[in-house]
């Protein structure tokens, strides 16, 4: 299951913010700034796994990262996904707002919240990825384009 | 009207959009919050006003502020007034807001029930859509309960796009409200078929995340995931199947074995990093399941590792850290496979990302064993001098000492040597472990007495040179060492050189500097010394020296005594009036010594952490019970309306605890009463069987090398561990030269010598004797201490309360609650859909079952349960389709088997999951069929699993066959049937043991023997060889090329202890006489001192049921064969048969290879065929104390012999 999906910036300004199970706002506040500050440290040619700690919901959580530009994509998953699945995911995900966005940047996000950053096209990737229905976006998608543009992403159909 | 339509567009236009409102935001960022709370302020405004458009642009900005951490939990009514707008845009605005704002404290959630119904049943899709998104997010108890219905009925909704959502959604409600859990399973199951694979694998989804929780209840759906499994190529759902059957495994071994063909060839075809990854890990953990005994797994485990090597080297960091996580799985069970890659996870260690030197890290711990340990922490000392960051460094440290205390010191050789590295990590600056090392120090010291003199040597010059380790920063966690060191100096002050001048040293003024704790330590250990030397001068009668030591400490003690510290200034105190009361008596010359180190008399030993809770109850004391009687009455009264108004999940939960607790309380009484059964004297047990270290024989002759004391010190006083090193290899060196001679002299007794685990011999770990008596103290436990403490569950975890039975039929009172207001296609219950239409296979008329409808039931539960078990033994023992991917390997005789099978194996599958919706009418329809599929089992379990241990073989026989037979037709009066097996002994002597079994194919009149070769004796067997004297009617298969008297050879070698099994192939002319054949088995026994050349004669027996294969048959074609009348007939009855007529066909079935073709009452007629095509028709009647078998074949002889067999085996019943 996914827990939460957390977008931000390089400045931990969170872009979109989608929690699967409840927190108060500040803690939801405090979960994204420690997982803004964990990412940070981390080189972009280190592996994008880290173990969540007592992030959200203690050692079954995993945090799964990917770095855009200038911004941060982080999927809080727990041991029943797969992790490699979970960056093309992520990768899918990003693909599906350029899309809809034409070359998505960061600003597409926040100002489109209501049309699309949180309504159309997340609202359809994440209501896919919800319970991880995964396969629906694979399909929508070109994977052709995706094994091109992201050399280390690992080989899907 | 228009005119209101009008001025709300006017207003829109100047009110502020989201995008405004970002927009501001970002230019206000001096004053951020400032900015917000105006808006705030706007946005309650707009929320005024009855316009639903500006009151949706409210609430959208109110999402967006959610986001950043504002609270809009007061705008829920809002909210939801915007979910009922008609309009889409602004619904989905709604929902947004409701997902993000709403959980389960919100109280007008309550409100939105009808709204979200009503959206959920909209003509649009986008509608229902948005709704399901949105519940998924904010669904309660209580609306799950009142929803459940309407979502089900959306799972089986035209639109794929619907059903999917639909779907998972389930599992939301599932969790919120467990009691739906069955009634819609069935639907739920049945999606795993959608004809949408968008549907299909949602259902895939739903019922894996179900099953990962509580795996046992979903077992039976194995057939089905196994299917989807060889024929989806959907990555995603594949991935989410085989973590599935990861989880499943542990649970049903049988199942594992029958996972790792087709994992196996996913792993070698599939492309996709992921799904690769997750097929290693799943094998890794079949292989884990299957771990006891599994010797012909050993090509998995080395692909899996392969692959995993792969990965390592990969140079994507993120397969690289994976390689790592998942190599540490198999090092749990398979070490030594891992240890092969020594050299690249010791690669890993330099890796710049640190995840992954971690990861390495965790893998060392697995790896070392005696021979490499030295040269591991060696490396891992290089890498403390070098890490930058103390963190790392830290981690760095934990692990070396991780590695050498794990599982009691087993991989330590030399205990000086662990010492001087602890000595050695003292140097480190400003870690935060100074407390492992001095609790490692106090450890090693106290449990292993011989190197206490050592220890003792090295924690004086530590102490000695205390202003080094003290001295950087007071704060410094590694003055804690200073701690172990004193005490250990106190403690076992009798080994020490120079004690005087130790004594000096832990009475330094700048002692004083250090924290108050390890102070107190200092005080207490200075009067031990004090008295250690006041005997020693005494003894030696220099009174003198003895009256210096004592004013020494009158001198010293009182800075102590100033001490800030209240336990260092009451002990001082304490200790300085003692010493003065000493230097009296000393001036009188009485002679003191005696008493004062009778303050220290008496051995410390350790204790067990878990000794305490280890305290076992004594009989009669009943810690539950009350020693007041509660105010029961009036208080229960008070509960009872109190619990009307509580969530009905609640109640449930309340309901199971006490259940738990009686279960586990009875458990736990019975594991006392047994225990002290088992103690007829019940005085004191013994300690527990904690793992102690086992030396290898003779090791007590090898004398304890002395320390060099040449070895030139590079610190003063801080040994380097590299000169243990070079020490220790120069005494393994000696000890190898040394075991040789005696080996010789002792030759018989080196036979004996027991073999730790009974792995095999390999020569460098066995052979390396600890430098000490390595006298390891055990901890102490108190008497009669349980075995184990269990790991209770934890009582609120929510997924328990879904841990339901799936496979009980459903009772009236499960079905989902139904609203009154529903449409039309609500009204059908769902249960009666999910009826199939059931195929009709026997003619048999139906019974008129309602009268015993009574008398069913209170059989039904159990009976459920073993249809459940049965389907899933039959499935479990029946070979895999082959995998369209990869073709199937093997002989042609494994491919018949699978040709054999594959007809009937699939028809299975589709049929057996359904069989549970049905109703009671088809029961009797379904056992007719079943015995005969039962026998199937034997046969195909035989054939999938020739190469396995005979133990294991054994064992599966024993649980499958016992329990699964005679509870067939619900005869649950019935016993258990005692094991069977096949196999019977063939041949015996001191280093061998032969059982056989013998198979028929169809094929060319030919026979499969199937020998298990066990091991008995200690030596190795090798070059085996199997000579049959061939019969002119029964010729062995020899390969090609050899000569009628050339043996054939038995393809392994068998170590000692292990049993594996061979096959060897007969052909056979006629076969309707039994024949017995005589053979040689030669080998050559192989141990320590030479080898020897063995036989051992056998007669090979080939009973004429041997020849007879199970083949299913009909009742229609069985009345066929009767009618055609050219058969000959023949009979036998058995008098003195106590056996129940169940397990008796089961017998005969198992034995004689027959299939139970229609069964009524006490009467069965069953069916058999030869290998060369005759077909043997029995009919068995069991009168009260006997049976009577008529039987009809095409071959009188054959039958004949056929009945005489079988008498023999009734005779036994």
């Amino acid at each position: 299951m996914i827990q939460a999906i957390l977008v931000f910036n390089n400045h931990g300004k969170p872009r979109l913010v989608r929690f699967y199970q409840h927190f108060p706002e500040e803690i939801q506040q405090q979960i994204v700034r420690e997982t803004f500050h964990l990412v940070l440290k981390r080189d972009d040619n280190i592996c994008n796994f880290l173990e969540g700690g007592s992030l959200i919901g203690g050692s079954d959580y995993k945090l799964i990262y990917r770095h855009y530009a200038t911004l941060y994509f982080v999927f809080c998953v727990d041991s029943s996904e797969s992790e490699l699945g979970i960056l093309d995911l992520i990768q899918v995900f990003v693909e599906t707002l350029d899309k809809c966005f034409e070359n998505v940047c960061e600003l597409d996000l926040i100002f489109h919240m209501d049309k699309g950053g949180l309504s159309a096209a997340p609202a359809r990737a994440v209501s896919a990825v919800k319970n991880i229905n995964l396969p629906e976006i694979p399909r929508n998608i070109n994977i052709g384009d995706l094994n091109i543009k992201v050399p280390n992403l690992s080989q899907f159909v | 009207m228009a005119l209101k339509m009008v001025k709300g567009s006017i207003d829109r236009m100047f009110d502020k959009n989201l995008q405004d409102l970002v927009r501001g935001i970002r230019n206000h960022k001096e004053d951020e919050a400032k900015y917000i709370s105006q808006c705030i302020d706007e946005i309650k405004q707009e929320l005024k006003q009855d316009n639903i458009a500006v009151k949706a642009n409210a609430v959208c900005k109110l999402t967006y502020l959610q986001m950043l951490g504002y609270d809009i939990s007061w705008a829920a009514f809002n909210i939801i007034e915007v979910m009922s707008a008609s309009k889409f845009t602004f619904k989905r605005i709604g929902y947004l807001a409701a997902s993000q704002s709403f959980h389960e404290g919100t109280d007008v959630i309550m409100l939105t029930t009808n709204q979200i119904r009503k959206d959920l049943s909209s003509p649009s899709q986008y509608d229902t859509g948005v709704a399901l998104t949105g519940l998924s997010c904010f669904v309660t108890p209580d609306l799950a309960r009142d929803l459940a219905n309407d979502i089900m009925t959306l799972m089986s909704h035209t639109k794929p796009y619907i059903r999917k959502k639909a779907v998972l959604i389930m599992y939301k409600v599932f969790l919120k409200y467990p009691e739906s859990l069955r009634p819609a399973f069935p639907r739920l199951k049945e999606k795993l078929e959608d004809p949408d694979p968008g549907v299909q694998s949602a259902a895939v989804n739903v019922i894996c995340e179900l099953a990962r929780r509580n795996p046992k209840n979903y077992l039976s759906l194995a057939p089905l995931f196994f299917k989807l499994m060889t024929s989806s190529t959907n990555n995603w759902v594949l991935i989410k199947i085989i973590k599935l059957f990861g989880a499943l495994t542990p649970l049903e071994p049988r199942l594992g074995k029958k996972l790792i063909e087709p994992l196996t060839n996913l792993i070698h075809s599939t492309s996709a990093m992921s799904l690769l990854y997750e097929c290693v890990n799943t094998v890794i953990a079949v292989l884990i399941s299957l771990s006891s005994g599994m010797p012909n797994h050993s090509a998995s485990i080395q692909l899996c590792v392969q692959k995993l090597r792969i990965l390592i080297e990969d140079s994507d960091q993120n397969l690289k850290y994976l390689g790592l996580l998942a190599m540490s799985k198999i090092l749990k069970t398979h070490p030594k496979s891992v240890q092969s890659h020594k050299d690249l996870i010791l690669q890993c260690l330099d890796d710049k990302d640190e995840s992954i030197r971690l990861r390495a890290l965790d893998l060392l711990y697995g790896m070392v064993s005696k021979k490499n340990l030295m040269e591991i922490v060696k490396k891992l000392m290089t890498h403390v001098d070098k890490a930058e960051g103390t963190t790392y460094r830290d981690e760095l440290l934990t692990k070396i000492i991780d590695i050498c205390s794990q599982s009691n010191y087993q991989h330590i050789t030399n205990f000086e040597w662990y010492i001087s590295i602890l000595v050695e990590l003292t140097r480190l600056e400003g870690t935060r472990h100074g407390h492992l090392i001095a609790a490692q120090m106090l450890d090693v010291a106290i449990r292993v007495k011989a190197i206490r003199k050592f220890a003792v040597s090295q924690m004086s010059t530590l102490l000695d040179n205390a202003h080094l380790v003290a001295s950087s920063t007071q704060r410094n966690g590694i003055c804690e060492v200073l701690y172990a060191a004193t005490w250990i100096c106190g403690e076992f002050s009798e080994h020490l050189q120079e004690p005087q001048h130790t004594l000096e040293a832990m009475l330094r003024p700048k002692v004083t500097t250090l924290p108050g704790h390890i102070q107190a330590v200092y005080v207490q250990n200075v009067v031990k010394l004090y008295a250690s030397i006041l005997q020693q001068k005494e003894q030696a009668a220099e009174t003198e020296a003895a009256q210096a030591v004592t004013q020494l400490m009158i001198d010293r003690l009182p800075q102590f005594v100033q001490s800030a510290d209240l336990e260092v200034q009451e002990r001082a105190s304490c200790i300085l009036q003692l010493v003065k009361h000493v230097q009296k008596l000393q001036a009188k010359a009485v002679p003191v010594a005696e008493e004062v180190s009778a303050l220290f008399a008496g051995e410390l030993n350790p204790v067990a952490p878990k000794a305490q809770k280890k305290v076992p109850v004594p009989e009669g004391l009943d810690l539950d019970a009350w020693i007041n009687e509660p105010l029961s009455d009036s208080e229960s009264e008070d509960e009872k309306p109190k619990a009307m108004f509580h969530e009905e999940e609640q109640r449930q939960a309340k309901h199971r605890l006490p259940e738990v607790d009686e279960e586990e309380l009875a458990r736990r009484r019975e594991a006392r009463k047994q225990e002290q059964a088992n103690n007829p004297f019940y005085i004191k047990s013994s300690p527990s069987p904690q793992k102690r270290y086992q030396d290898s024989p003779g090791v007590e002759h090898i004398p304890v090398v002395q320390i060099d004391l040449s070895v030139p010190l590079k610190v003063p006083g801080l040994p380097l561990s590299d000169q243990y090193v070079r020490l220790e290899e120069e005494r393994r060196h000696r000890q190898r030269l040394e075991k040789d001679k005696r080996r010789k002299k002792r030759r018989d007794k080196e036979k004996k010598g027991k073999r730790r685990h009974g792995s095999l011999p390999t020569e460098s770990d066995e052979d390396i004797a600890p430098a000490q008596q390595v006298d390891i103290v055990t901890e102490e436990m108190p008497e009669n201490a349980l075995p184990s403490d269990e790991d209770d569950k934890d009582p609120n975890d929510p997924y328990r309360a879904l841990d339901i039975d799936l496979d009980k039929p459903l009772a009236d009172s499960e079905k989902l609650p139904v609203q009154k207001h529903r449409n039309a296609e609500n009204s059908k219950s769902p249960e009666k859909e999910d009826v199939p239409v059931v195929e009709k296979k026997s003619k048999k008329p139906k019974k008129k079952e309602k009268k015993h409808k009574e008398k069913e039931r209170e059989k039904e539960k159990k009976k459920e349960k073993e249809r459940k078990g049965e389907d899933l033994d039959f499935w479990l023992s029946t070979t895999p389709p082959p995998a369209p991917r990869a073709p199937h390997p093997g002989s042609l005789q494994d491919t018949l088997s699978v040709n054999t099978h594959t007809d009937t194996a699939p028809k299975d599958e589709v049929v057996e999951p359904r069989r549970e919706a049905q109703d009671e009418e088809d029961e009797d329809q379904d056992q007719e069929k079943k015995p005969s599929k039962h026998k199937k089992k034997h046969k195909k379990e035989k054939e999938e699993r020739p190469k396995d241990k005979k133990r294991s073989r054994k064992k599966l026989l024993g649980s499958e066959e016992a329990p699964g037979e005679p509870v067939q037709n619900g005869a649950l009066e019935e016993g258990p049937l005692p094991p069977m097996s096949s196999y019977s002994l063939l041949a015996e002597n001191s280093y061998i043991k032969m059982t056989y079994g013998i198979q028929g194919s169809l094929q060319d009149s030919q026979v499969t023997v199937s020998i298990i070769l066990e091991n008995l004796s200690g030596s190795v067997l090798k070059s085996m060889e199997l000579s049959v004297l061939d019969s002119l009617n029964t010729r062995m298969a020899r390969p090609e090329g050899s000569s009628v008297h050339d043996g054939v050879p038995v393809p392994f070698q068998l170590p000692p202890g292990v049993s594996n099994e061979a096959q060897f192939v007969f052909t056979v002319q006629s076969i309707v006489m039994a024949q017995k054949l005589k053979g040689t088995l030669s080998f050559i026994a192989k141990d320590d001192e030479g080898a020897t050349h063995e036989k051992l004669d056998f007669k090979l027996h080939f009973s004429c049921s041997s020849y007879l294969t199970t083949t299913p048959c009909y009742s229609d074609a069985f009345a066929k064969l009767l009618e055609s009348g050219d058969l000959s007939m023949s009979s036998i009855r058995v008098d003195g048969i106590s056996m129940s007529f169940q397990n008796l066909l089961t017998k005969i079935c198992f034995h004689h290879h027959f299939s139970v073709v229609e069964r009524v009452d006490s009467c069965a007629s069953m069916y058999s065929r030869s290998i060369q095509g005759h077909h043997i028709c029995l009919l068995v009647k069991k009168g009260e104390n006997s049976v009577s078998v008529d039987g009809k074949c095409s071959d009188a002889t054959l039958l004949s012999n056929v009945l005489e067999e079988m008498k023999a085996t009734l005779a036994t019943c």
